[in-house]
Parts: C-alpha cells; structure tokens; sequence
C-alpha cells in the first residue's frame, strides 16, 4: 500500500474523524490519499488558523485534533500553534511535509528544518526516515499527544517517503515507548499525608487549572470541594473545571482575579493545586507568594511539581484517579465542619466587600460597557455556549464576567497569549461539537490577525459567531501604557479600521452593528439565531480599563480595584 | 491508621527538602540511540538555563542505547528539577545521579605543552608524578595524555601551565557505579 495512504488508515484506527490542513508540494501524495479518506478535512486559509482549529477542536471535544501543513512556508506557518499547544497542553498532532529525502540538508526549495525549529515547544517529534514508520509513529503520536500531560507531536514526512509502497497490517498491540510511562495513580500515602493535612487546615483553598479539564476531573473535583465546603479558585485555563455558580467558588485568581480568591490564597494556610503549575500570572511576586501556605501539589507532570513554588505534599498522578482517593481518605477522617466557619465569614466579608465592579449607568441605554457586553453574551447564550477568545482585556472581561459552569466551554490562550487564537479555535470546536452554540468572542486587534479564517467558516458551512468587543485599540497594551506608562500611547490605537460589517459580508457571512446598549442582547440573539457564520461589530467604551489588577511584579495583596469613583449603586 | 502515614497531619510540620544540593553532581542518563536525541537533551539545558560543565556522548553495551554523562552544579542548579525536565524527553531512558562514593568517575584530557629543552625534564617528571603518558614528542612542543577524576586533571594543568600550555583538550568526565561484592 502506498505510505500516504497508510498514513490515512492509521489515522482513521486512532478514530480521527475531522483534520485541518493546506496543501503543497511536500504533502502532495498526502493530499492525494486524503481524496479517498473517510474522516472530514477542513480546508482552512493559513496553517496557523488550521493550527488553531485542531486546538480548538481538541479543546471543546477532548479528542487529539490534527492539522497538515506541507514543508517550508506551511510548516513554520503552524510554529505559532504548535507553541501555543504546548504551553496549554493541548493534545495535537501537527503532520508536515518535507522535501524528498535526498535534499534535505542542501537548502532544497521550501525546505526547513522544522522538527529543529519545534524542538524547544514539542512534547516530541518524529521525522520519517522509512516510510514503514509511518503507522507506528502516527500511533505512538497520539499515544504521547493524549495520554499524561497532553501536548503536540509532530511526524515530518519526507515527500519521497509518503509516496514509496509499503506492506500494512493494521495495528493490533498497544503502543510501548519504553522512556514514555506517566503515572497516574498517586502514591496512596501521600494522598493519606494530604487528607490528614485537610484535616488540619483552619484556611484552605483549592487552587485548579487546566488539568483538571484535561483529565475530565470536574465531577470529581466537585464531590471533594463538597466533602467539606472547600473553597475553590481557579487559573484562566481551568475555568468551568468547577461551576461558576457553585457556592464554593471565589471566582478566577492571578492578575486579573478577583479580590477575594487573592487575598484567600495569600491568607491560606494550605493551597491544594490541582493541575496548575504557579504560572506567574498567578504568584505575581515569588516571594511574597501565599507566605503562610503549606503546599499539596497534585499533577500528572513531576516536573511541574516544586519548579515555581515547593510542594510540601507532592502527588504525582491523573487527577481523575487522585481526587476520588483523597476525598475517600478525607472523608473517612470525618472532621468537624464548623472548624472552617471563621474562614467562610472571611471569604463571604471580601466577597461583599469587594465584588467585580464596573459603572453600569449605562447598561440600559446608550454606551456598551465591556463588562456589560459579556453579561449580554451570557444572557444571550444561556451561560451555555462555547466560548473561544482572542486575548487581551476582552479575554478577561469574559473570564471574569462569563461565569462558565461546565467543562470545556472556556476555549482560550492562556500560556502563550496568541493574539488571532478565537476565530480559528471556533472553528475547531463548531466542528469537534456542530450541535453546539459556538461564539468567539474577539478583540479588534486580534482578530485581524486571523481573519481570513471567516472565508474558511463560509466556504466549509462552519456557522461560528464572532462577538467583536471593538474599542478601536489593542485595548489590554493601552491599559499597561495608561497605568504603568505615563500614558504615553504608542502603536496602540487601531486607527483606521476596516468596516467590519462590509468585511463579513465581503466573505459571505452576516455582518451586524450594534453602538447601544439596549439593543445588544437582543442583536446576540439574532446573530445565535441566524444559521451560517456572522460577525457582531459591537462598539464599546474605548477607555475602560479591566479590574482588579495586580499590577506586574507585584503582590497578590497589593491588588488595585477599579477607581470606586466609577462606581454607581 | 495504616502504616506509613502518621496519626495526624499538622500543618506546621510539613517541611520542604531543600532544592539545593550544594555539590557536584554526575548525571548518567541512557537515551535511545536515534537522531537528534543529543540535540533535545542540550536544548532542553539551554532553553531551561541550566549550565553543563561537562559533556560526554558515547555508545555502550547495548548499541540500541546511547549514554550520555554530564556534571552540574548542584548549588546553582535544583538537581531534581533537572532531572524531571530531562524524564520528560520521550527518547530519556534512565537517569542516574551518581551518588560520589559509590562511583568511579574519570576523564581523560590532552596536553600539548611547550617544551624547551630546559624544561623538558621538569615536565617529563610531572607526567611521570600524574602517571600521565607522553603520546607525542615534536621539536617544539610535547604531547601528554592524563586520565583521572576532574580535579587531577587541573591539578596537571596548573603544573604545566606556568611552562607554556599550547592547547588542552578534554573529554568531560564519564562515569560507572562501583561493582558491589
Ligand atoms: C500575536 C501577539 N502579538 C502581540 C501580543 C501583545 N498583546 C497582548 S494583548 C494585545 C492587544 C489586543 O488587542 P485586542 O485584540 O483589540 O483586545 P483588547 O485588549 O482591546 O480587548 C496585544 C497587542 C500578543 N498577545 N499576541
Ligand atoms: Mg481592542
């Protein structure tokens, strides 16, 4: 069988049902197989919106998401999403063409080196030397890009050895990479050491993030919070891991997190991190970090554990599996209840005393307050949509403002903070899950930037809708050069931009307008309504900053609220 | 309760290990014997900001495995942070953080000294008290082979230097657990 074409039938045994991808010369005979395939391909506009897609793709259906780019151009044009997907750990299998075997190393026409250039944000690669590894090495791509830690692959094919005849026999035994074992158990004792030291503790917090949705852990999350009326704060990556709405829950923490989730983990006497890795988006300064807290760090990766902030009690293990064996531990310990009332009366005090806030004189009528928008948006869908984002302060604002309950329904950058993430990502998920409602919600400076991707939502009926948060700037840059700049903008306005609703329709997707409050959520409705792509240009106050903020370098409890002058209640 | 785990779990117990080791320390790590495994092993160092004081790549019994040893400064460098990082490269087979007593380390290094015929004596014996090996003679220059653990090895190299030192090259230290009886 010609290796292109097996290339095709392993991916179908790993149950690939959709991939992403552009053409070219490298990957012509894959291209070729493809004809014949039987799984979906998505033809997008640029490699990195088909980068993008397979993240976001991954990210709303928990399936590996794929996506082809043929050698040079095509391949370094996917290094963005290959980055991004490491840093947010998203299963992915990125496969590239290369040139023919007998010019790599001579400066062949479009080739590149891109295993070298992908090693440093891999979580590993494979370059085809024989065309008879390409079964084994699609299977053990999806082993790695799936199973512990998730992350990207990579499988470079040389032209010449995608098109060479193999023998094939499906692949019946599973995959063993003998420097590749994860454990996922976490050792029982450790887990005991960690239920007693609950026990013990007068201020907990749980603090979770992304590995909680990667190991599809939320159920089990919840039922430990509830064992005793743990309180729950959770990174960007982590939202929906545990429901917004949950009595438990203070809201998001870090640099943009709320009051009372902060200054909880900087009062805490014992931290639970589950699947968060003390980003410094989330520490602020090291050193003056949650000074009165003992650790329990529980993640698949060791080596997360102890490399930003010690782990008195590090658990190595699948949170799916550790969590129901702490909270069968915990429970078994049957501990007093009342011994964290003290701590409640505090957490409920900063709640009332310190909620997100935002002057909403204006939310009947008249100008669109940002955080306005995202009440409207979730109004709108119900709080029940998938939602992407490009990132900046439109980003936070639905972070903060959205309130996501379920898993998997809060798709964004947040490791690497690519501009241009939302509208490729939508795409990836209205295809992962085409009976969901999927909005991307957008920046005006990030969404140029991928913008070509409406022509791929058109042309393959890809019906995503795009909620342009439009304040005329690349608003998160100017916000950092108004408080931390003298306010001496620079590149930051957008300028002249394009007339959004003539752009939209330019591609043959629904363009709207809405420049007043009162009529945004039903415009929503009428976008979520529609049925094919649409573009929302919702015009919002230009200078509105995104509160609290622990400004950079600084610690939690030093947080800034937004100036209570523009509060109005 | 079980074995193992104490009664009760008091907060102001719980103590961290300390990150730092404060001494020298020879990774032994097996990776498999493929293409570019070299390559994520050294970027993995660079990338991360730990500094390699040495390097030695080298076959060894098994010729589907490769070995690679390398020293670094444990006062400077979180050890077990380095070797988690390193597990993490698929092609990683095993790492070994050689405990000191327990292991036979040496290097070999190359001299290539300047020598007069008033000092070529001098030198001679300084090989002779090393049992170092004289590999090359030239009209000008010697050529003396030491092996031994790092620290005779620039033992040798401050004798000689003072004589005119031309070029020294060394291999970086490999090593192997002692034999247990
Ligand atoms: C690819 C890329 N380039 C630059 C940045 C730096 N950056 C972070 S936020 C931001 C502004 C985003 O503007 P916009 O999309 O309009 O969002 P807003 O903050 O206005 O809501 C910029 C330029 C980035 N994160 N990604
Ligand atoms: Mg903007």
């Amino acid at each position: 069988m010609r290796a292109a074409d097996t290339l095709m039938e392993s991916l179908k045994a790993e149950g690939v049902k959709d991939v992403f991808g552009i053409p070219g010369g490298a990957n012509l005979p894959t291209y070729d197989a493809m004809v014949d395939a039987e799984f979906r391909h998505v033809q997008v506009r640029h490699e990195q919106g088909g980068g993008h897609a397979a993240e976001g793709y991954a990210q709303a259906s928990g399936r590996v998401g794929v996506a082809f780019a043929t050698s040079g151009p095509g391949a370094t044009n996917l290094v963005t999403a290959i980055a991004d997907a490491m840093m947010d750990s998203v299963p992915t299998v990125f496969i590239t063409g290369q040139v023919r075997t007998e010019l790599i190393g001579t400066d062949g026409f479009q080739e590149a080196d891109i295993l070298g250039a992908t090693l440093p944000f891999v979580k590993h690669s494979f370059a085809v030397t024989d065309p008879r590894q390409i079964p084994e090495y699609v299977h053990e791509a999806f082993h790695l890009a799936s199973t512990g830690r998730p992350g990207p692959v990579l499988l470079d094919i040389p032209m010449d050895l995608s098109r060479a005849d193999i023998d094939y026999q499906p692949r019946t035994e599973p995959v063993e990479l003998p420097g590749y074992k994860p454990s996922t158990e976490g050792n029982i004792k450790q887990i005991r050491i960690a239920a007693k030291a609950l026990a013990n503790a007068r201020r907990p917090i749980f603090y979770t993030g992304g590995g909680v949705i990667n190991a599809n852990a939320s159920e089990e999350l919840r039922e430990l919070a509830g064992s005793d009326r743990f309180p729950v704060t959770s990174t960007l990556m982590g939202l929906g891991g545990f429901p917004a709405s949950h009595e438990n829950f203070l809201g998001m923490l870090g640099m943009h997190g709320t009051y009372a989730a902060n200054h909880a983990m900087d009062k805490a006497d014992l931290i639970v991190a589950i699947g968060a890795r003390f980003d410094d988006r989330i520490t602020g300064k090291l050193e003056e970090f949650a000074p009165h807290a003992k650790v329990i760090h529980i993640d698949i990766d060791p080596a997360e554990i102890s490399k930003n902030v010690g782990a008195h009690i590090p658990i190595v293990g699948d949170a799916k599996q550790v969590l129901p064996k702490l909270t069968r531990e915990y429970r078994a310990l049957q501990t007093d209840t009342s011994r964290l009332d003290e701590w409640w009366n505090t957490l409920r005090g900063w709640q009332q005393e310190h909620p997100l806030f935002y002057d909403e004189s204006s939310d009947q009528s008249g100008e669109i307050k940002p955080q306005f928008m995202i009440r409207a948006m979730h109004r709108a869908t119900q709080g029940d949509a998938i939602i992407t984002s490009d990132v900046g302060q439109h980003q936070m604002w639905t972070a903060q403002y959205y309130g996501f309950d379920k898993p998997r329904r809060w798709i964004n950058s947040g490791g690497l903070g690519t501009m241009g993430f939302g509208l490729p990502s939508a795409i990836g998920a209205k295809v992962a899950c085409p009976d969901e409602q999927v909005v991307c919600i957008a920046g005006d400076g990030s969404l140029i930037m991928n913008i070509q991707e409406m022509a791929t939502c058109v042309a393959e009926d890809v019906p995503v809708k795009v909620f342009l948060m439009n304040n005329g700037y690349m608003g998160m840059v100017r916000q950092w050069q108004e408080l931390f700049w003298d306010r001496r903008y620079s590149s930051v306005d957008m300028g002249t931009s394009p007339d959004w609703v003539k752009l939209a329709e330019a591609f043959g997707a629904k363009g709207m307008r809405c420049e007043d409050a009162a009529d945004l959520e039903e415009q929503m409705v009428a976008a979520l309504e529609h049925d094919g792509p649409v573009l929302l240009d919702a015009r919002v106050a230009r200078e509105e900053n995104c509160y609290p903020m622990i400004p950079p370098g600084n610690a939690a409890r030093d947080m800034v609220e937004a100036p209570r002058g523009s509060q109005v209640s | 309760m079980e074995a193992g785990t104490p009664q009760v779990v008091k907060l102001e117990d719980l103590h961290m290990p300390g990150q730092l080791t404060g001494r020298k320390h020879i990774l032994s790590i097996q990776v498999e014997n493929k293409p570019g495994v070299l390559a994520r092993v050294a970027g993995l160092f660079s990338r991360r900001g730990f500094n390699i004081d040495t390097l030695a790549v080298g076959p060894t019994d098994d010729p589907s495995v490769s070995r690679i040893t390398l020293t670094l400064d444990g006062a400077v460098h979180p050890i077990d942070q380095v070797t988690k990082q390193l597990h993490k490269l698929v092609n990683v087979l095993k790492i070994r953080d050689m405990a000191p007593e327990e292991t036979v380390a040496r290097e070999m290094a190359l001299f290539k000294v300047s020598s007069a015929v008033e000092n070529r004596a001098e030198i001679i014996q300084f090989a002779e008290i090393f049992r170092a090996k004289i590999v090359d003679v030239a009209r000008r220059t010697m050529t003396i082979e030491v092996t031994g653990s790092a620290d005779k090895i620039e033992a040798f190299e401050r004798m000689v230097r003072p004589h005119g030192l031309v070029e020294m090259v060394r291999t970086g230290e490999i090593a192997i657990g002692r034999g247990h009886d």
